[in-house]
């Protein structure tokens, strides 16, 4: 059972209407947690949605989330229409994932929803003209330190962020599914050839269904900082909301499709996680039948189930326990211990703690004058 | 810590909390100043700012925290959307009918802000942070205590009605003071204004003072570089400032003291009321 904060958060999301009888201090950390969870442009809509009555004060915070998404689906539309100009030529297929991948498909959840960063996966061996390509396109590589870039290039599955010049905008492009370091090898072949063509935008293209939900488990518990664990795991509740009446037998071809892409074991924690901490409607004998397929030993499970579902909880005070800070440190290393053979860990978690003591550049982004934007 | 809770008791008139049990109200942002700790509560001792638990800013010296407080609220403002459309300029009224002076730094902003609301009868409704509602076309009053910088504290200082608090040296921005804003304004913090007029105030050492009309292109180019957030607000935010200013005449005024710049701007209102 999650702290009360948490839940009724939870619970005013699935229905709305509980939200009516809230006091105004009851709002207040309604809206805080919301906001700990990166979903307060998602209450906003559901609750705009559901009609229920907001006090005027609240509803300033909620519509004003809501119109920053409206803004940033247009922003995401309006990168993938440049993205697909600067790659046209070269002839390969882009597949947009995560948030992009939702606004361009118009799946439900993009309502509402704020972004950081956009997401794009294209084949390994054109990643060199991806690149050349982008930064002929007014993008440029994020991080400028050598052992960054050989982090990401040699062990990751994307290459290092990059950052468009006159934008800001960030884009993540990958060539696999997971880091090619890590202990699953997904063929990214098979989603490429399961993808869908998005008219006009050629040559991008999102997802199946399907894939869409299996990426988006994946990446979720692949993680190892939870900033949108909450956000991510409501994506993954609206997703399998939004395709599991559409799409026929969709419960066995979600179950088989994740068994071709070896990602049994997170659709399994994806699954169960939906199901347990925002009551996603998933068939008991279908949890039973991916917990068969890819769940991990009891022992393991049992941890996993205590860290995770501390840890997708809103980053607030009042969903913390005293427990939160290791559970959430120990996530950490196992994002890592999945990413790396051990050897390459320990170097890599050495290193980062060497850097910690004595950074290169001792740098703080934050503005030295507080003061206006 | 405690100057911030003068500071607030000086400005605000209010009292520091006695606990949060039973409190039934929203507030729009958590915000705590607090000491720093460590070695830093002996050796020049720093105050930190909070929003929510995030920490925007580095830390400023420690007598420097009710400024901290008042700095980090108007970034509260402009940065967390909220609907409005928040441009950096002081806004004054004269009933519900407002005047707005976008800020560009050095063309003494402040200082015309404070003639206006000290000796022209203005209202405040602003003297930094311009909130424009998009659905109502109305711009949101929240009068606070008035930044004033080096020579214009003392000018201010001398203003009938004017209360200052105390003065912070060697801040970023040199010597630092804030001014009470009046009763009445404080008063009518609920009443929104519709924007008439806007002046781009230019301060001349020397040659005449002018005015001279500017277009309305011209205006929403001006402004705009001044907003904080209309990039974010996409089209919700541009239509909003075209509304504005369809229903406003603006003018680039050029004057040399307060007295000039006081006439300039009445002739503005009486010529296009």
């Amino acid at each position: 059972m999650p702290p009360p904060a948490a839940d009724r958060l939870i619970r005013i999301l699935q229905a709305p209407h509980e939200a009516a009888r809230l006091s105004l201090g009851q709002w207040e950390q309604l809206v805080s947690v919301a906001r700990g969870g990166n979903v307060v442009g998602t209450l906003g809509e559901r609750l705009a949605l559901a009609g229920v009555a907001v006090p005027e004060n609240v509803d300033r915070h909620l519509v004003g989330a809501v119109q920053l998404s409206q803004r940033q689906r247009e922003s995401v539309r309006w990168e993938a229409h440049q993205l697909g100009r600067a790659l046209r030529h070269l002839d390969i297929p882009v597949v947009l994932l995560k948030g992009s991948a939702y606004v361009l498909g118009d799946v439900p959840v993009s309502r509402g929803r704020l972004f950081g960063d956009i997401d794009i996966l294209v084949p390994r061996d054109s990643l060199g003209d991806v690149e050349v390509a982008m930064m002929a396109g007014g993008w440029t590589s994020a991080k400028q330190n050598a052992y960054d870039q050989r982090y990401y290039r040699q062990w990751m599955h994307e290459l290092p962020p990059m950052v468009n010049v006159r934008r800001g905008t960030v884009l993540d492009i990958h060539h696999t599914l997971l880091p090619l370091t890590s202990r699953y090898h997904p063929d990214p072949q098979k989603l490429f050839a399961a993808s869908l063509e998005l008219p006009g935008l050629a040559p991008l293209r999102i997802p199946s269904p399907l894939d869409l939900i299996i990426h988006s488990i994946t990446h979720l518990f692949h993680e190892g900082e939870f900033h949108n664990g909450l956000r991510d795991l409501t994506d993954i509740d609206g997703l399998i909301r939004h395709f599991a009446d559409s799409i026929p037998d969709f419960w066995s071809a979600l179950l088989a499709r994740a068994g071709e892409l070896q990602l049994s074991p997170p659709l399994f924690l994806g699954l169960h996680f939906a199901s347990r901490l925002l009551g996603t409607p998933i068939p008991a004998a279908v949890l039973a039948r991916a917990a068969a397929a890819g769940a991990p030993g009891p022992v393991t499970f049992r941890l996993l189930d205590g860290l995770l579902g501390q840890a997708l909880l809103p980053m607030h005070p009042d969903c913390d326990s005293a427990f939160t800070p290791t559970a959430r440190w120990l996530l950490y290393v196992r994002a890592h211990w999945l990413r790396m053979p051990p050897h390459l860990l320990a170097m890599h978690l050495g290193r980062k703690a060497w850097m910690g003591v004595f950074p290169e550049v001792a740098k703080d982004s934050r503005p030295a004058e507080p003061g206006l934007p | 810590m405690p100057s911030v809770e003068e500071h607030l008791a000086f400005f605000y008139g209010a009292r520091p909390k006695e606990g949060q049990a039973g409190h039934d109200t929203f507030a729009d942002f958590d915000i705590g100043v607090f000491t720093a700790s460590g070695i830093r509560r002996f050796w020049r001792p720093q105050a930190r700012f909070f929003l929510d638990d995030a920490e925007p800013f580095l830390p400023l010296p420690a007598d420097q925290a009710a400024p901290l407080f008042e700095w980090g609220l108007n970034w509260c403002m402009a940065s967390r959307p909220l609907g409005y459309l928040a441009v950096h300029a002081a806004v004054v009224a004269r009933g519900d009918r407002a005047l707005l002076l976008p800020g560009f730094p050095g063309a003494g902003k402040s200082t015309l802000c404070s003639s206006l609301v000290f000796l022209g009868g203005w209202r405040l409704l602003s003297d930094e942070l311009a909130l424009l509602d998009p659905a109502s076309g109305l711009i949101h009053p929240h009068p606070r205590p008035i930044n004033l910088k080096n020579r214009s504290i003392d000018l201010v200082a001398a203003f009938p009605g004017a209360a200052l608090g105390p003065r912070y040296l060697d801040t970023r921005k040199g010597t630092i003071a804030l001014a009470t804003p009046p009763a009445e304004s404080v008063k009518a913090a609920e009443d929104p204004a519709r924007c008439l007029w806007v002046v781009f105030p230019t301060f001349v050492s020397d040659g005449e003072s002018w005015c001279e009309e500017v277009s309305r292109a011209e205006s929403f180019a001006l402004i705009a570089e001044q907003s904080f957030n209309k990039d974010r607000m996409g089209e919700v935010g541009f239509k909003a400032l075209c509304a504005m200013l369809e229903g406003a005449r603006c003018f680039q005024i050029g004057y040399r003291s307060t007295e000039e710049a006081l006439g300039l701007v009445d002739q503005i209102c009486r010529e296009s009321p």
